[in-house]
């Protein structure tokens, strides 16, 4: 047999461990193929609603999906930040053994920021829909029930109350008590993950700061070139044969002065969020470890419990096989999750940066076209008058 | 038109060092010497080349020398000489007189000066000039033996002070005016470059810091690993690439305190003329008053008021032998005042023309240097971008494989 991949690397496949890896792989590959996928959601047209009590806005959700799941082909309706928040925590809730994406932050820091601007929301669409998008790719989250009736529902508040009434069953009955278990040691590969959401969210960190701080200095930058273009052109209106050249000199700094405002702009909107983001994914990914944590240490708990009764049991009693099997489960749940988060990461960094570098580099084919046409006015000889 | 000295001689400011000495008050100083080269442009013979002369001049010896042509060429727009101290600095450079950097630039800076003075028609052929560049002793003996510093007009030191002028030539008041216009637009554009500067080395330098955080990151990384740390070297050549863009630039802002000074040069021939504008209608004042004291002396009529005239009322006329006495010498005085407002006159036109004429010449230089300033420029801000756009292509190259 030939086995390869999809995009065409031979394959090992003398060894079962490597066959389930192959299909683990093959199952990622379909996830981003796209082909065999069968659910899509948008998140755009953000509208502002002005009522007695208050302002807010609310987003367009469209859902296009196959799956049975869902009743129509299409769905369309419209959802505000708070709706995401609920979504979320019912995620949270109902799959606790899987890496919830994070959302945008609920409040903005710097208060001066509009909350109903142009950028802030736009930059607020983006984080949404990647939200969405991430749990659409999830082969669990996706078919969450509250998901199902966040994309469909024409009165999700309804729903919201019902849901407060009633325990649904579906995932509820892995509820979780932070019984105060103290777990002893955390696995290898587990705390290897702890390690490395450590000094990756570090490292994420000082590139935010790193990258605010390139902002700030370049807008100080545009402060003085703002000044520095003009006296060219008060130094043209003295001059008469030099008019020109110094004119076409002011120009050219005007130019390289939105340039660059269009840089900082992009940086802000574009770079920084996503560094934020995946600053939030690992604080809630470390909380997931802690919970994992927790199950093992109350199963290790009740395992010692019954060690030490030394009653003659014939079978391990029947609570114990449950935490036992919930440790599996979580812990299976999770490295499945992590590698999906891994190569997500991987993706989603290498588009972030070679888009910091892309707006780099156009940046400096902005200023470098403003400057070289300048070259043959400022070459032009006067005609002899 | 005999060719000028600059086509005749090579000349070169090669070396600069410094020195310590004794000064005029016997206190110990430290000052930097720099060694002017001169060697003669013959037609090439072959293997045959002229020899070189050299010597060592110090700052103040230039300013002594510039002081001199200032003074004796007044209708010329002297040649300035670079800064005396550092102006228009930005953090990095230092405003040491002393620093390497500093004396790097005044040496291209007085060997500028040299060149200037050479390359113009009147002042290349002064033998004081000639003597600055190859008599090593006894040059300073020489020039204070021209006695040139009788001549200074003590008042066109006074730069802001007012004179009356009633008719002065319309081109000096307005070239004046845009003399002081140009110095402070040229010190305004100098000022707001050195933060422009300042600036742009702080944008540069802060990415030197992903390097570091890209190499720590890359640690964790397993796949992503590679790429994260060499994009981080390119981060690093980035932020390195700001000194030498920056060092650059200093040169063009030389280019443009050459010009700032030479406003300074321009503004003192417009001065000059007013001075003598003023002068000769003082003269002219002078004499018409003379004129009107001989008159009124000779009919014996007052028509001004004049204390003498008051006083010769109440206490009595003078005789006639008296009056003869004066009107006699103001006769001569007269005739003395209109002799001196007759050459002053020629002085004054003689002045205007060849002063034109320098000045023509100065704006035909200036509009052709700033253009070549401004093309350089232009040029190095291009060199900026296709590095900038290197830079970011290669990080860019190294993220794709992450």
């Amino acid at each position: 047999q030939d086995l390869s991949l999809p995009n065409g690397t031979p394959v090992d496949t003398s060894s079962p461990a490597s066959s389930s890896s192959l299909l683990n792989r093959l199952q990622l590959d379909d996830d981003l193929d796209g082909e065999t996928r069968d659910l899509f959601v948008t998140v755009d047209d953000p509208k502002k609603h002005v009522c007695t009590m208050e302002t807010y806005i609310t987003y367009r959700v469209t859902t296009k999906t196959t799956r049975a799941e869902f009743d129509l082909p299409e769905y369309s309706v419209r959802r505000r930040y708070q709706d995401f928040d609920w979504l979320r925590n019912k995620l949270e809730e109902s799959q606790p053994t899987h890496l919830i994406p994070p959302l945008p932050e609920k409040f903005v820091v710097k208060g001066v920021v509009d909350r109903f601007s142009e950028e802030f929301v736009e930059t607020r669409r983006k984080a949404l829909d990647k939200f969405l998008k991430r749990i659409t790719d999830h082969p669990v989250l996706s078919f969450n029930e509250h998901f199902n009736v966040f994309l469909t529902a024409k009165d999700l508040n309804a729903y919201k109350r019902q849901g407060m009434a009633l325990l649904s069953k579906m995932g509820e009955s892995v509820k979780y008590v932070t019984g105060g278990y103290k777990l002893r040691s955390r696995p290898l590969e587990f705390a290897a993950i702890g390690e490395y959401l450590d000094t990756f969210s570090l490292k994420l960190g000082t590139i935010d700061r790193i990258a605010q701080r390139i902002i700030k200095e370049q807008l100080e930058y545009l402060v003085e070139l703002r000044e520095y273009g003009p006296v060219y052109s008060t130094w043209g209106g003295l001059e008469v044969e030099l008019s020109e050249p110094l004119e076409g000199v002011s120009a050219c700094i005007g130019n390289c002065c939105t340039a660059l405002e269009e840089l900082s702009e992009d940086m802000t909107e574009d770079f920084l969020p996503v560094l934020r983001e995946y600053i939030l994914y690992s604080e809630s990914m470390k909380n997931v470890l802690k919970k994992r944590d927790q199950v093992q240490a109350e199963y290790e708990a009740k395992l010692e419990a019954v060690a030490l009764k030394k009653e003659d049991r014939p079978k391990v009693p029947t609570d114990v096989e449950k935490c036992q099997d919930r440790v599996e489960c979580f812990n299976a749940d999770l490295k499945a999750d992590m590698e999906r988060w891994q190569n997500n990461k991987r993706q989603d960094f290498r588009q972030l940066l070679m888009g910091m570098a892309d707006k780099n580099i156009q940046y400096y084919e902005k200023c470098l076209t403003a400057w070289e046409s300048i070259i043959p006015l400022l070459q032009d000889k006067p005609e002899t008058k | 038109m005999e060719d000028c000295l600059a086509k005749k001689m090579e000349i070169t400011v090669s070396e600069a060092e410094k020195r310590t000495g004794r000064n005029a008050m016997n206190m110990q100083e430290t000052y930097t010497a720099y060694l002017i080269e001169t060697r003669a442009v013959e037609s090439q013979i072959e293997g045959q080349c002229a020899p070189v002369d050299s010597l060592w001049r110090r700052y103040s010896e230039f300013e002594l020398l510039r002081n001199y042509l200032s003074v004796t060429y007044p209708h010329i727009v002297v040649p300035p000489l670079p800064e005396k101290r550092a102006d228009f600095v930005w953090h990095k450079l230092s405003a040491d007189n002393m620093d390497p950097d500093f004396v790097e630039r005044r040496r291209i800076g007085l060997e500028n000066f040299l060149l200037r003075v050479a390359s113009h028609p009147v002042l290349c052929q002064d033998k004081i000039f000639y003597s600055f560049l190859t008599q090593e002793g006894g040059w300073k003996e020489m020039v204070n033996e021209t006695g040139f510093q009788l001549k200074a007009d003590s008042r066109l030191k006074a730069l802001n002070a007012t004179f009356r002028v009633k008719n002065p030539d319309k081109r000096f008041t307005e070239l004046k005016h845009y003399s002081d216009e140009l110095q402070s637009v040229i010190s305004h554009l100098l000022r707001v470059r050195a933060r422009v500067a300042d600036r742009l080395y702080g944008v540069y330098k802060v990415h030197g810091n992903y390097g570091r955080v890209f190499s720590e990151w890359s640690a964790i990384e397993k796949e992503m690993g590679d790429g994260l740390q060499s994009a981080g070297h390119h981060m690093d050549v980035y932020a390195a690439s700001i000194d030498d863009i920056l060092e650059e630039e200093e040169h063009y802002a030389d280019q443009l305190k050459e010009y700032l000074f030479y406003a300074e040069a321009l503004r003192a021939v417009c001065r000059k003329h007013e001075l003598m504008q003023y002068d000769l209608e003082m003269a002219a004042q002078d004499l018409t008053s003379k004129k009107q004291q001989c008159e009124e002396l000779a009919t014996g009529t007052v028509r001004t008021f004049s204390l003498k005239g008051m006083t010769s009322k109440l206490f009595g006329q003078e005789t006639p032998e008296q009056r003869e006495a004066k009107i006699k010498v103001l006769e001569e005085q007269i005739q003395e005042g209109e002799e001196q407002l007759k050459s002053k006159n020629l002085e004054g036109r003689d002045f205007v023309k060849s002063a034109w004429a320098d000045i023509e010449r100065f704006k035909e230089q200036k509009n052709h240097d700033l253009k070549e300033a401004l093309i350089s420029y232009a040029v190095m801000q291009i060199s900026m971008c296709k590095k900038g756009i290197q830079v970011w292509t290669n990080a860019k190259e190294c993220f794709s494989k992450m």
